[in-house]
């Protein structure tokens, strides 16, 4: 079992605070995503449930044991690093048994178990290859090859694939969820891009400034996210958000025309607030996701539209505000054309202006 | 056509130009060496002889011979005894300094301390210090604590000149490894010192190897400060030992320039031997990703 939990962690640097004390709980065999914006303290976490940071305040526990004090050495984790850190002046196969020798095992089972490892990841060629001579995905492999050689209690990932282009990426985020499926352990997995964590993740944990936003699988952070941040962050394109003000059941805009209220949202009559709506929700009639349902319609004029095969974007405006839109189906439109669209209200949220934060049930 | 011909006759034109130029400057740098060497092996007379005499008439190692005091003309100039001082001073200076160079090198790289800033400007500046202007302090300290004359006096100062020098430059390859490889040897089950050993000290193997070539030649070649602090056959180093063949009316240059060629052998094989990480040493630092 190996579970982590993090209690009312805390990281300062002298007078910066990175990370202000965070509670979370990652059970045994869960992938965890940890995602937010640079700066918002994620890789720190991860680094202090590694080892390789000192807590300033609180608990880390890795299968229930208080690790505070332990080196990465005793936490029995492995760690893939962004710039994969496989050791230059070694060819792949001794780093793969690099950790298997330190912990003194025997050669014979060092060979085999790192075949294994090699088997599962296509490295088999290359076995005999200085990291020089492989390419970024190559690398990323081998990478992950040393973490699950020593058949560790949890793995860390830290920004993995951001160093490889897009297509490898989206080849190598398929093989880590492949590889969890094959290798039931616990990973802990941090990444900036939102695409990854709804991808991969069992829970997403979005950070903040140091704090912990909204945890919860990627459906409900996206469905439901607690506040602006979490609504522009998770997703893309981002949610568009209209100010506006709560009047007797609708929500007046800026230029006075109106949109009721979505059904799940509580707003205090006159209050000031952000409606929020995906682009997916917002689409010229006949050609939306949902035909039915609460909605509004509106004419709206066409800015920019970015034919995307069987999508458009479409950039339009709202009550003098840029929002994105998408029309589904094959049908080019062009800049200047007016269509009557249609807003699926039934997925749509309202925020408070000032805080940020969603009003009415999630 | 015509115009690529002149254009490649141009061109060849300048590269016999540049080769010559190169030439030229090689003969400039290597005819003094060239001269040493050649009078290493050749009489006094010889070497005297005016006009000069370019090619010698014959070779011979009696030079050597004799300031090695075989057969039966006696120098009294005791090269042996210069030669191990020498060896024994300049390999264990060079073998301290590399020991503290790789100590302050990884701590500069690696860790936050306060002064640090200031502290590495003040080695930097010891270096701009020339050793000379110091050798005087240094001797009356050195006459008052007895190691005047000694090898360990010369040492300590040798290791005091490389010191900031090493630390310069094997502070450089540190910061050159990412700090992710240790992380990572740590999290593989290395202590802090493992991972040091097995990771971080084999990649900054070149860096260190032309650390120690350096401070090696500086202690080998030194004669200044050398020339102040010893005496006698107990500390005398080779180049101060050079000065025994000037007599007050006599240069025996012929002796001279045969202790200068076992001067220049060991440090020549040295940097041979070390050549392909001297190389990658040098160039190492400025492809700085």
């Amino acid at each position: 079992m190996a579970d982590i939990t993090l209690e009312k962690v805390v990281k300062t640097y002298g007078a910066l605070g990175v990370v202000h004390g965070i509670d979370l709980t990652i059970a045994h065999q869960e992938f965890v995503v940890l995602v937010g914006p640079s700066g918002c303290g994620k890789s720190t976490t991860l680094r202090m449930i590694a080892g390789l940071e000192d807590i300033t305040a609180g608990l880390i526990k890795i299968g229930g044991t208080v690790v505070n004090d332990l080196p990465p050495r005793k936490r029995n984790i492995s760690m893939v690093f962004q710039n994969y850190a496989l050791y230059p002046h070694m060819n792949v196969r001794d780093n793969l048994g690099f950790g298997l020798k330190i912990a003194g095992q025997s050669p014979a089972e060092i060979t085999k178990r790192v075949d294994e490892a090699a088997e599962i990841l296509g490295l088999t060629p290359l076995l005999h290859r200085t990291p020089a001579e492989l390419s970024g995905g190559q690398r990323q492999r081998v990478a992950m090859g040393r973490a699950i050689v020593r058949n560790p209690d949890a793995f860390l990932f830290d920004e993995p694939l951001s160093n490889l282009d897009a297509k490898l990426r989206g080849q190598m985020r398929a093989e880590i969820k492949k590889l969890h499926q094959k290798v039931k352990t616990t990973v802990v997995y941090v990444t900036h891009d939102q695409v990854e964590a709804m991808t991969l993740a069992d829970r997403i944990v979005v950070m903040r400034d140091g704090h912990i936003e909204q945890v919860g699988t990627p459906m409900e952070v996206f469905n439901h996210p607690v506040s602006t941040f979490v609504a522009t962050f998770i997703g893309s394109p981002p949610m568009n958000l209209l100010p506006g003000t709560v009047k007797s059941g609708v929500v007046v805009l800026a230029d006075g025309s109106s949109i009721p209220v979505p059904a799940r949202a509580v707003a205090v009559e006159g209050q000031a607030v952000l409606l929020g709506i995906r682009p997916d929700d917002i689409s010229p009639i006949g050609h939306g996701l949902s035909q039915d349902g609460p909605g509004a319609e509106l004419d709206l004029t066409i800015e920019l539209a970015e034919p995307l095969g069987m999508e458009s974007l479409i950039y339009t405006r709202i009550a003098g505000q840029e929002v994105q839109a998408k029309l589904f189906g094959p049908r080019i439109v062009q800049p200047g054309e007016q269509l009557r669209f249609r807003l699926a209200l039934d997925r749509a949220h309202l925020f408070d202006a000032a805080t940020g934060a969603t009003l009415g049930a999630l | 056509m015509s115009v690529s011909v002149q254009g490649r006759a141009a061109k060849r034109a300048k590269s016999v130009a540049l080769w010559l130029a190169t030439f030229l400057l090689m003969l400039v740098m290597c005819v003094p060496g060239l001269w040493v060497v050649l009078s290493a092996f050749r009489p006094n007379r010889e070497i005297l002889a005016k006009p000069p005499v370019w090619i010698p008439d014959e070779l011979s190692l009696i030079n050597f011979r004799k300031i090695f005091s075989f057969g039966t003309e006696a120098p009294g100039i005791p090269v042996g005894s210069y030669f191990a001082n020498s060896m024994i001073i300049a390999l264990t200076s060079t073998i301290i300094a590399l020991i503290i160079g790789m100590a302050g090198g990884y701590a500069f790289a690696r860790y936050r301390f306060r002064f640090k800033g200031g502290v590495f400007l003040g080695l930097m500046l010891f270096r701009a210090v020339p050793g000379i202007a110091l050798s005087l302090p240094v001797f009356m300290m050195w006459s008052r604590l007895g190691l005047v004359d000694t090898k360990l006096g010369l040492i300590i100062v040798y290791v005091s000149l490389n010191v900031p020098f090493t630390i310069w430059l094997i502070d450089g390859f540190f910061r050159q490894i990412p700090q992710s490889l240790s992380e990572a040897a740590q999290v593989d089950g290395c202590t802090r010192w493992q991972a040091f050993w097995k990771i971080e000290f084999p990649l900054a193997k070149s860096g260190i190897a032309a650390a120690g070539v350096f401070a090696f030649l500086t202690s080998w070649n030194e004669f200044a400060l050398a020339s102040q602090l010893t005496r006698s056959t107990d500390s005398k180093t080779l180049p101060v030992g050079l000065l025994d063949f000037t007599a007050q009316f006599t240069i025996d240059w012929a002796g001279m320039c045969a202790m200068a060629v076992i001067i220049i052998i060991p440090a020549l094989i040295l940097t041979f031997i070390v050549q392909k990480h001297l190389i990658a040493g040098l160039t190492f630092g400025g492809v700085k990703g």
